[in-house]
């Protein structure tokens, strides 16, 4: 079991550039079945993808690949002729809010958003389009999503992961990586892990997340990673020590970061004494979370938290 | 980024919210020049002569050249000594004002140079509130911030006095609706024509706010007048990195004197930089990951010397860049590089780091921690280069190291 997405899990992309052609191929390459993509200009052709098969990903393939990956003019075709029921977006910036509405307008279950730079306004806009609708957002600014072994649905190399018993959920992609290696290392594996962004506004969140992990028989236990700014992390706390029945370990990023200063991604940052790691660290510490010092040791926090 | 006091009532002005008059000096002169007019079309005797940097606190912060004044002067000898008494008045100030550096709450002990002064007139004030606008995360949209206890921080009367803040959320497919401007107006207690201004000055400016794509506008303090007008006393801004594109008017507000010289040459290069007092330079993938490089640092013993995430796609000649920055700081001991390579490829980063020692040198010792994509590529790499580099088993390890060998 896993959570959003699996084995049959049907995928479009949108912006197929050349991010997203490289993301598309990789993603193939370990077994996600990639069905279409929207791209008004290039509507009516198909996209190859061959090469060597990505042998941590779906197993049983032969050593090659040989895909047509059919373009569409909108969400709403491509979803008729192909049944996707996910879409990935590699949408440049200022058209990517728009590419969100677009899919969540077509109904689709969930989008994931890879694209980083997004303006905040159009987030806010995307966001309250979204309020009214069925589809999920992950994302923006997020490495995406994968179920080790059955679909891989953004820009993390598919070998680090292991099919296994860990939830991991993360506002940053590369200490994403540092958890899912360590998991993999020890043995532990991953159900499912979800890159939720690093922007101030975005869609799924730690408690969507954490929620559909609880529910989830295949999840044992959960990794949470979080940093500085705004109050989601506390937000979980105050959810995990009301409802999670599962153990959870986590680290947040940017103890030592100076206030008022942007650490890189827009949502990291501590203003007006808002968002200190500290504060952080201390409301998941006081729900039961068991805290990494540093993110070396979130394999070995993982361990102990389940006892 | 953060525009100047003095740009951002332009802004206001342009899109009708009520400012008052004022001139921009960048020599005494232009600041002398500036009195007989205000006063003449203004018809009150009082200037005020304001420091023009990008920190708050001006009013209370003090020059270290002299300690006698404040970064925000009001100047009377126009009352009883008319036009040429506030003339001399302002001279003085500015004189002493330009060049000279203002120490304040919020610019750290080293104080910001001013160069710029704004010259404004003076304003007869019944009343002070608070207003600003800005995004709530917690609800993903922007809320209007409104108290009755201006000039204080908004910080302060959150902490002391929570039941003063006045919040209305602005929702994105209607905007500030007239009920809430309404609303907040009653809630600040005003009254007549100083209601009906109030509530349009938050329209004005919550509307503003969405145009101008700002991610904080703070006027503190809005003020009301004695013939009940509203208007911005002070007027702070910022915006949002990813909107700029959009705005070509407020891309040319931008002050360069106002930013570090490294972190803007990082920017140039589409590095993210920022420079810290520590001596352990950090090269690293991913902003998440470049924190807790940092943090990683302190928590073995070490500080670091800056944060620098080289983002997903760094080229070589980027890598080279990132190298400089960090060995043009004088305070580096020592260079940690910490990548877990995903899109990223190790044997890229540890051609760029090879490169890099080869063009710049290197008189600091190097730890080196790669993992991910091609990683035994990176590391055979390093290893044949022949340079003087320590590797790492993972980040523990490395920062364990980098702080050993500089200490």
């Amino acid at each position: 079991m896993s959570i959003l997405i699996n084995a049959d899990t049907k995928v479009l992309i949108q912006g197929m550039g050349r991010t997203g052609s490289f993301h598309t191929d990789k993603a193939i390459a370990y077994g996600t079945r990639m069905v279409g993509a929207v791209h008004p200009s290039k509507a009516g052709t198909v996209q190859k993808f061959t090469g060597e098969t990505d042998h941590s990903g779906v197993q049983g393939r032969p050593d090659g690949y040989d895909v047509d990956v059919p373009i569409f003019r909108s969400v709403v075709e491509a979803m008729s002729e192909t049944g996707a029921t996910v879409s990935v977006v590699y949408v440049p910036p200022p058209f990517a809010a728009d590419a969100i509405m677009e899919a969540a307008e077509a109904g689709i279950d969930l989008v994931v958003c890879i694209t980083e730079g997004i303006p905040v306004a159009d987030m806010v806009r995307a966001k309250r389009y979204l309020q009214d609708r069925e589809t999920r957002l992950v994302g923006p600014n997020c490495p995406g999503v994968i179920t080790p072994g059955e679909c891989k649905i953004g820009i993390m190399p598919g070998y680090i992961h292991q099919p296994g018993r860990i939830g991991v959920v993360s506002r940053s992609g590369t200490l994403t990586y540092e958890a899912v290696y360590q998991l993999t290392t020890i043995g532990l594996g991953q159900t499912t892990a979800v890159g939720i962004g690093g922007d101030p506004v975005n869609g799924t969140n730690f408690v969507d997340v954490l929620a559909l992990f609880n529910e989830d028989p295949a999840t044992e236990g959960v990794i949470m990673i979080g940093e500085i700014g705004g109050t989601a992390e506390e937000e979980a706390a105050a959810w995990i020590s009301a409802n999670m029945t599962k153990p959870v370990a986590g680290f947040i990023a940017g103890t030592t970061a100076p206030p008022g200063k942007r650490m890189g991604h827009a949502g990291a940052i501590i203003s007006g004494g808002m968002g200190t790691a500290d504060a952080k660290i201390s409301a998941l510490e006081d729900a039961g979370v068991t805290i990494a010092p540093t993110p070396s040791d979130l394999g070995a926090a993982m361990v102990e938290a389940m006892g | 980024m953060k525009i100047h006091e003095y740009q951002a009532k332009q802004l206001m002005a342009a899109r009708g919210i009520p400012v008052p008059q004022g001139v921009v000096a960048t020599t005494v002169d232009q600041a002398v020049a500036a009195v007989r007019p205000l006063i003449e079309e203004t018809g009150n005797k009082v200037v005020v002569v304001k420091s023009q940097i990008h920190a708050g606190g001006r009013g209370k912060g003090r020059f270290e050249e002299h300690p006698e004044i404040g970064g925000v002067n009001v100047v009377t000898a126009g009352i009883d000594g008319g036009i040429v008494a506030a003339e001399d008045q302002v001279r003085e100030l500015a004189g002493k004002m330009l060049g000279s550096t203002l120490v304040t709450i919020q610019t750290g002990a080293e104080g910001k140079t001013v160069n710029t002064l704004y010259i404004e007139q003076g304003i007869d004030i019944s009343d002070e509130l608070y207003l600003s606008v800005l995004l709530d995360r917690a609800v993903s949209r922007n809320i209007v911030m409104a108290s009755s206890e201006g000039g204080t921080e908004i910080e302060v009367v959150a902490a002391e006095t929570p039941e003063k803040i006045l919040r209305e959320e602005i929702d994105p497919a209607h905007g500030l609706l007239s009920f809430q401007a309404a609303r907040l107006a009653y809630g600040l207690g005003l009254e007549g024509d100083a209601q009906r201004n109030g509530a349009r000055f938050v329209q004005a400016l919550s509307t503003a706010a969405v145009e101008l794509d700002a991610d904080m506008i703070e006027i503190n303090p809005l003020v009301v007048t004695t013939d009940g007008k509203v208007m911005a006393l002070d007027g702070k801004m910022s915006f949002e990195a990813n909107a700029l594109y959009r705005h070509p008017e407020v891309v040319a507000m931008r002050d360069f004197s106002e930013e570090d010289p490294a972190e803007a040459a990082a920017k140039e290069h589409d590095l993210s930089f920022i420079k810290l007092d520590g001596t352990i330079g950090c090269m690293v993938n991913g902003a998440g990951l470049a924190m807790a490089t940092m943090d990683i640092i302190k928590y073995v013993g070490g500080e670091p010397a800056n944060f620098l995430d080289v983002g997903g796609g760094a080229t070589a000649d980027k890598i080279t860049e990132a190298f400089k920055l960090i060995t043009a700081d004088q305070n580096v001991r020592g260079i940690f590089v910490n990548i877990f390579g995903g899109i990223m490829k190790c044997d890229t980063i540890a051609e760029g780091v090879v490169e890099a020692v080869g063009e710049v040198g290197l008189e600091v010792p190097l730890v080196v921690r790669l993992e991910g994509t091609n990683v035994e590529l990176g590391k055979q790499i390093i290893d044949e280069s022949g340079l003087n580099v320590v590797s790492a088993a993972d980040m523990k390890d490395g920062a364990k190291k980098i702080v050993e060998l500089t200490s």
